[in-house]
This record gives structure tokens, C-alpha cells and sequence, in this order.
């Protein structure tokens, strides 16, 4: 595994007194797709806001590449490779969508994707580019939100929250882009409520429980209980079933 | 015909007021820092014009020349310092900070320069002006800071809506968070919101002291009228400022035509009306400088 791309190691993460992330360790590799299930409060978005350098890890280290990130700003990491789509989209709100996508090409590193590709990618967006972005549905908001970060170029898109407060339906067809931006050489770390979703997209499943790892592993060989447990914890099954790793 | 002179009088006033106001609208938008010394900033830019740059020997008129880029520069180097550091700590010491600064300028220049009355003096310029007809006037230094008032808002505005780094200031000032996320430096944007507001508010500053005396407390009632502008106009809006700016000149004039005492209390109550009523201002948005 020494050739991951993203290397989490042991990672604390406190939210004042609370400990959001309890020592979690995982790798990241070259055009995977690792999907970051657990419920509410088990400290997904936290890890990768903490990933994105929004949150100070307070022990543990954050690697891309072996180089150790912990002193970067968020700007840096951007710049670095490391684009985060927040959760709740956090569009520029007074901005028009072209203008959202202009931002987040600002800085951009080299790469394949341009405002261009990303009309290509969204061909609904050419003609609404002048609207406003609070003008957009959830959905759209959201794909804004991915091409504004896919337009800085990187390497790892971490994906928070995709499906909040969106249609079955829309949330579907944000997900069947997942293997579109794969196909271009960027790795994705998508944190879900969703399991069903996360579990679709996903080359590996990384189950998070009050901040611990739970369970790992790849979808194939996982079971539907497994995962429950995983998601909900120890007080729905009475004996922990095999694969599941000790809290 | 007299009311014309007297509302022409008060756009006059109106547009400086917008030019000195309209940093602190920015700093305001994008930093969420109230400058509490941004007066005093343009009455130090007045005296630099006065007594540093004549060692230059560039006339006062033109002393803006230097002034304004030198302005520019400090503000950057003060956000980056000591605003940013008292941003770091929390909103409530950014208040502190600016207010001690301001006590701390206006002390200086008294112990400096005295607290004689100072002009910019751009000689027989300053009483030449317009008559079209026999009771209005339009004094020429009045109409060419409303001229560089409207340039300069015009200026900005272009500058933040089609350029890269302005869009990023108006980024950071919608959602400073996701702006980081896009790979912007809010420090770095906070720096040149800053630096473009002090350099503003020093022409304003030295426009200021081309129309009128200045004394080392000029400052605090000037950043009175700019709060005001910024208040009635709506903040996070150039355009509003401007119009802010030119109601509050109109009201001003208006009292003071009324009886000379009446002219602050006009302007006063004006503010407090549209407070009451629309307390988002004429232009006001949820969102700052779309």
C-alpha cells in the first residue's frame, strides 16, 4: 500500500471537548472510488473537511503522495490536488453559474477539465450560465458545486453529502457521473448517508460508528447485515458478525 | 430655483460622501470588519498630502499620485498584520483594534501637526466655478470629486464583477469557506479588499482637504456620514452607496436651508427614517457586491 495516494494514519480529529474522529486509518488509491458510510454524527463530514484542511487533525497524519499535509491551508491542498465539494453546496449565491465555475478555475492546476468539458459533462449549463446560482434547483446546485471543484483539476474529489435534500431521481443521476470523473484519472472519496448509493458507486466501503472504523471492505463481499451493524452499531445485532472489525 | 441650487449643492456633497464610503462598504462586504478608523485613515492621507509630499516637490494637486498607491500598500500590510489578527481571535476585537487605531492616529497627528485647521492647497483652483444660471453654482472642485466619485465606484464595480480577482473578493465575501475550498487565500483577498479601501478613502481624504479644513479629529464625523451612505444605500452595494451618499448630501442641504443648525440633524433623521422603514438601505442585498 505504499503507493497510495492518500494516506490517513491514525487520525484524531476533536470538535472542542468532542472527539469527531477517533484514530482512523485508511488508504486512497489512484482512481478508486472509497465510499465513507455511517450515520449521522459518526464523524464523516469531519474527516474530510479535516482532509481538506478546514479541521486540524489533533493527532495522526494526512498524506498525498507521502507528503505530509498537516500544515497546508485549504488553498494549498487545492492547489495540491485535494478539492472538496461541501456539503449543502455552498454556491457563491450572488454569482451566476458561469462565474461559480470561473472561481474555482482560478487556481486551477493542469489538467483535462475546463469550464468547457464541464458544459460537456452538464449539457443543461451552457444555456442557464448567466443565472443566478440561488436561481438553480437542488440538483443543479449540487453539479454546479462538482464542477466548480472539478475545474481546479484534482486528483481526489471528496464528495460530502451528495444526496442531502435531494430526489431519488437527481440524486441517481449525480451518481452515474461518478464513473465519468473516475474515467478521467481523479480519485473519489464520497462520505454518504445514503448507503445504498455509497455502496453502488464504491470500489471499497469504509463504515464509520461515533468516529471509529467499524467495518471495511469491498462491496461484493459484504453483507446487507453486516453493514447494518456497521452503520447503527453493536445494540442491533447480538453477536458481531465476522469481517466486522472491533471497535 | 433656489431648491435647485440647494439639491444641486447636495449631490455635489453626495458623491464624496459615496467616495469616502465606499471602502468601508468593502471592507464591511468582504472582511465583516467594521474599520472604525477608516476616517482617521483619509485625514492621515490628507496630511501626508500636505506636508510629505511637497518634499517631492509634486504640487498638492497631484499629490494623490503617491498618496493613493502608498495607501493602497499600507492597507494591504495592516489587514495582513494587525486586522487579520484581530479577526483571528474573534469579530468582536476586529471593533477594539480599529478604534484604538483611530485613537492612536488621532493622537499622533495632534502631537505631530498641532490641531490647526490644514487645507490641500490647490490654489485659485478652488474658488473657481460654474454659474449657469444666477442662483445656482457649481463650485469645479465639487463636480470633479463627484466625477471621480462615480469613476471610481464605476471602476471598482468593473473591476469585481469581470476580473478574476475581483470575482474571488466577491467569492469570499459570499461564503469565505467555500472560497478556500476553491483554492482561494482569504488573506491574501482580505488584503486586497483592504488595501483597495484605504486607498479610496485617502482620495477621499484628500479631496476632503481640497474642499475644506481639516484638523486631526476630522475623521470620526466623516465616518459618520459614511456609515450613513452606506446604511441608506444598502450595504454591499457600490451603486447603493452612491446613492446614499447623494440622498444624505440632499438631505444634509436641505436642513441646512432650512436653518444652517439643521444640516447634521437633516442628515440624521434621514438615516433613522430609512432604518425604520427599509432597513436593508435603497440597494440592500442578502448577499454583498453581486
Amino acid at each position: 500500500m505504499s503507493e497510495a495516494l492518500l494516506e490517513v494514519r491514525s487520525v484524531v480529529v476533536h470538535h472542542g471537548q468532542l472527539k469527531a474522529v477517533d484514530d482512523v486509518t485508511f488508504t486512497l488509491n489512484d482512481g478508486e472510488v472509497l465510499a465513507m458510510i455511517g450515520a449521522n454524527g459518526a464523524g464523516k463530514s469531519t474527516l474530510l473537511r479535516t482532509i481538506a484542511g478546514l479541521h486540524r487533525a489533533t493527532s495522526g497524519t494526512i498524506a498525498l503522495n507521502g507528503r505530509d499535509l498537516a500544515k497546508m491551508s485549504p488553498h494549498r491542498r487545492v492547489q495540491l490536488g485535494i478539492s472538496l465539494v461541501p456539503e449543502g453546496r455552498r454556491l457563491f449565491s450572488s454569482m451566476t453559474l458561469e462565474e461559480n465555475l470561473r472561481v474555482g478555475a482560478y487556481h486551477a492546476r493542469k489538467g483535462p477539465f475546463t469550464i468547457d468539458r464541464i458544459y460537456e459533462l452538464f449539457d443543461w449549463m451552457p444555456e442557464r450560465r448567466r443565472q443566478r446560482a440561488e436561481q438553480l434547483s437542488g440538483g443543479e446546485q449540487q453539479a454546479v458545486a462538482i464542477g466548480r471543484a472539478l475545474v481546479a483539476n484534482p486528483r481526489i474529489l471528496l464528495l460530502d453529502e451528495l444526496s442531502l435534500g435531494l430526489a431519488p431521481i437527481v440524486i441517481e443521476r449525480i451518481y452515474a457521473l461518478v464513473p465519468d470523473i473516475v474515467a478521467y484519472g481523479v480519485s473519489v472519496l464520497i462520505v454518504e448517508q445514503d448507503v445504498a448509493q455509497g455502496v453502488a458507486v464504491a470500489d471499497r466501503v469504509h463504515c464509520l460508528l461515533e468516529g471509529r472504523t467499524s467495518l471495511t471492505g469491498v462491496p461484493a463481499d459484504l453483507t446487507l447485515e453486516q453493514i447494518d451493524h456497521a452503520y447503527f452499531g453493536a445494540e442491533l445485532s447480538p453477536t458481531p458478525p465476522p469481517g466486522a472489525v472491533a471497535p | 430655483m433656489t431648491w435647485t441650487n440647494v439639491v444641486i449643492q447636495g449631490v455635489l456633497i453626495g458623491g464624496f460622501y459615496a467616495l469616502f464610503a465606499c471602502g468601508l462598504s468593502l471592507m464591511f462586504g468582504v472582511l465583516k470588519v467594521i474599520n472604525l478608523a477608516h476616517g482617521d485613515i483619509a485625514v492621515v492621507a490628507a496630511y501626508v498630502a500636505v506636508f510629505l509630499t511637497p518634499h517631492l516637490h509634486l504640487p498638492e494637486v497631484w499629490a494623490f499620485l503617491v498618496v493613493v498607491p502608498l495607501f493602497g500598500l499600507i492597507g494591504y500590510v495592516v489587514q495582513r498584520t494587525l486586522i487579520q489578527k484581530s479577526i483571528d481571535r474573534d469579530p468582536f476585537t476586529t471593533l477594539l483594534v480599529t478604534f484604538g487605531l483611530s485613537v492612536v492616529i488621532e493622537n499622533l497627528l495632534l502631537e505631530i501637526y498641532s490641531a490647526n485647521g490644514q487645507v490641500v492647497n490647490i490654489g485659485s483652483l478652488i474658488s473657481q466655478s460654474w454659474h449657469p444660471t444666477s442662483i445656482v453654482y457649481i463650485s469645479y472642485v465639487s463636480l470633479t470629486v463627484l466625477g471621480v466619485a462615480v469613476l471610481v465606484l464605476a471602476l471598482l464595480q468593473l473591476f469585481l464583477s469581470r476580473t478574476g480577482l475581483g470575482r474571488l473578493i466577491r467569492a469570499v465575501a459570499d461564503d469565505r469557506e467555500a472560497a478556500q475550498l476553491s483554492g482561494a487565500n482569504y488573506r491574501h483577498v482580505f488584503g486586497i479588499a483592504a488595501a483597495i479601501a484605504f486607498a479610496t478613502v485617502a482620495l477621499a481624504g484628500i479631496a476632503y482637504g481640497m474642499m475644506t479644513q481639516f484638523a486631526p479629529t476630522s475623521g470620526g464625523v466623516n465616518l459618520l456620514f459614511a456609515f450613513e451612505a452606506v446604511v441608506i444605500g444598502g450595504i454591499g452595494s457600490l451603486w447603493g452607496t452612491l446613492v446614499g451618499g447623494i440622498a444624505l448630501g440632499v438631505a444634509q442641504q436641505i436642513g441646512a436651508h432650512i436653518n444652517p443648525q439643521y444640516q447634521i440633524l437633516a442628515g440624521n433623521l434621514l438615516f433613522l427614517f430609512v432604518l425604520a422603514v427599509r432597513p436593508q438601505g435603497f440597494f440592500g442585498k442578502k448577499t454583498a457586491f453581486a
